[in-house]
């Protein structure tokens, strides 16, 4: 954890800082479309927003990727949008309603979630796979799914999920709630729950999401929002990233 | 005033069902109410009116027979039939007690069997996981007991939706048996008809139509069910991926595969309303 927020520190706030640098003062209302898997850092980073800024008031949007992407494209007004993964992203830029620039600002990568204390002793992604352990997963359209299909497959490992749910946050929810014995989430979704444990598996390096964020084009308050995403890549930013289980981009 | 005057002078020579006629036609409808009428019609309709405009008609037949398309109708069907059966076995008896029996408490009753109508669907689903779960009260006992786990199950998708349409069949049958005469049954048990026979023999055949509609109903609130299932059961396609999910799910990929679904079950729904006619579209038509 050390060595992470030491990374965060490091990179990230040097090309962005200057953008914002100076410019006066901002308020008003910023509109943040953000993967599910950032609630909790967004969440913080949004309070310190505000504290830094007196009269803006960030409200967030938080839902899987893909959901947000398709709201977007549907002409939901926003003025950030913070992806899992950069096809949600794409697919904003490809519609054409709403232009992007976005910045790869985290990383995060899957880990095995059992519950505290792994009765089942789960060590390794193939203990999956054992007959009389529930595991749930993402669907494979959001970023969390696509991920999870991807380690699986690297790591040759066919699994038969109990259930394929709608992003991240709902796949810990079972969990949480016992339902299952197992899922594949982010790393900074385990940090987030005192629940549940987290188990490394080499394959989830070949499944490292990379999360863009971007202003939105349309954005109803384009300068609040720049320095919005400007907080983001900043050295604050980045370690309360860290701390949540991210890696720096 | 003087429109009705005039109404009078004019029709005063006509036959009684000409006047009646021309009594239906005259009466203006005040701009301040058609106003906001047809806002709120057009408010109705133009949502559908979207979907089949914006519907991928040249595809259409190809994506009505995609696999994934046909094994989450086929669930929703099954799922919905089986609930609506479970319905009639719980709701029927269920409305006879809060129509037929006198009892402390049964306004109190009928209260809580209306709750899932009013209750958004997803906090249904939580209740279920709560109860039915592998750690809830029930679901626990089930588990360990009977090796039973429902969450993520076909089991788990009915009972979703026995959960939030059994108030509609027990709602809809109640009122029926509100309003059938209990002389026939009365005269029943006066000539030595045991209570079980009365009520197979003459409540129930009175009954029917109100049945049927409750029926009806029940099965389109189950056919619909979304919250509830998707919190309950989760979602797994062939298993417990009904209409609903499906076109939830779609929409994060592919707009058109939930256009496409959701307009199977607009037609579906509006076959519902051709068939039950005769009760709901022609108002007061039957006394």
């Amino acid at each position: 954890m050390a060595l992470l927020a030491g990374h965060g520190c490091g990179s990230g706030s040097v090309d962005i800082g200057s953008a914002d640098a100076g410019s006066g003062k901002i308020s008003g209302r910023v509109t943040v479309f953000a993967a599910a898997s950032l609630t909790e850092p967004f969440g913080r980073i949004g309070e310190a927003f505000e504290a830094a800024h007196p009269g803006t008031d960030v409200v967030f949007n938080f839902a899987g990727s893909t959901t947000l992407a398709q709201q977007l494209n549907e002409g939901a007004p926003a003025d950030v949008f913070a992806s899992a993964d950069p096809i949600p992203m794409r697919r904003v830029a490809d519609a054409g309603v709403n232009a992007v620039d976005p910045t790869t600002f985290a990383r995060n990568r899957l880990v095995i979630a059992v519950p505290a204390g792994n009765p089942q002793g789960v060590t390794r992604l193939s203990d999956l796979a054992a007959s009389g352990v529930t595991v749930a997963l993402c669907v494979e359209q959001v970023p969390c799914g696509r991920a999870a299909a991807q380690a699986l497959a690297s790591a040759g490992v066919e699994l038969a999920p109990a259930t394929l749910e709608r992003d991240v946050k709902a796949v810990l929810a079972k969990l949480e709630l016992g339902e299952v014995d197992a899922a594949l989430v982010y790393r900074s979704d385990v940090r987030s729950s005192a629940r549940v444990a987290g188990v490394e598996f080499p394959e989830s390096a070949g499944a490292i999401n990379e999360y863009p964020i971007s202003v939105l084009a349309k954005a109803p308050n384009p300068r609040a929002a720049a320095a919005f995403v400007a907080h983001v890549l900043s050295g604050a930013g980045m370690s309360v990233l860290a701390d949540a289980g991210f890696e720096a981009p | 005033m003087t429109v009705a005057a005039a109404h009078e002078i004019k029709t005063g020579h006509s036959s009684p069902a000409r006047k009646r006629r021309d009594l239906t036609v005259r009466r203006r409808t005040p701009l301040v109410t058609l106003l906001p009428a047809l806002i709120g019609l057009a408010y109705l309709v133009l949502p559908l009116a979207g979907l089949v405009i914006r519907a991928p008609w040249a595809t259409l037949p190809e994506r009505l027979v995609a696999p994934e398309v046909l094994m989450a109708l086929w669930l929703s069907v099954q799922t919905a039939t089986i609930a609506t059966i479970a319905c009639l076995f719980l709701g029927v008896p269920l409305a006879w007690l809060l129509a037929r029996s006198s009892f402390r408490g049964r306004q109190l009753v009928r209260a809580l069997v209306t709750v899932p109508m009013v209750l958004p669907p997803v906090v249904g689903g939580v209740a279920l996981l709560l109860v039915f779960g592998r750690r809830g009260i029930v679901g626990s006992w089930l588990d360990s007991a009977f090796r039973i786990t429902l969450p993520f199950s076909t089991a788990a998708v009915v009972m979703a939706q026995v959960f939030v349409a059994l108030p509609f069949l027990v709602i809809a049958v109640e009122g029926t048996l509100r309003g059938a005469d209990t002389r026939y049954e009365e005269a029943a048990s006066s000539l030595g008809a045991s209570r079980w026979t009365t009520f197979r023999r003459v409540t129930l055949p009175l009954i029917a139509p109100g049945v049927a509609a409750g029926a009806v109903l029940s099965w389109a609130r189950a056919l619909g069910e979304f919250g509830a299932t998707i919190t309950f059961a989760g979602n797994f396609p062939g298993r417990t991926q009904t209409m609903p999910v499906a076109v939830y799910l779609a929409l994060e990929t592919d707009v058109d595969a939930a256009i496409v679904l959701s307009l199977v079950l607009l037609v579906v729904a509006v076959g519902i309303l051709a068939s039950l006619r005769e009760r709901w579209l022609s108002s007061g038509a039957t006394a």
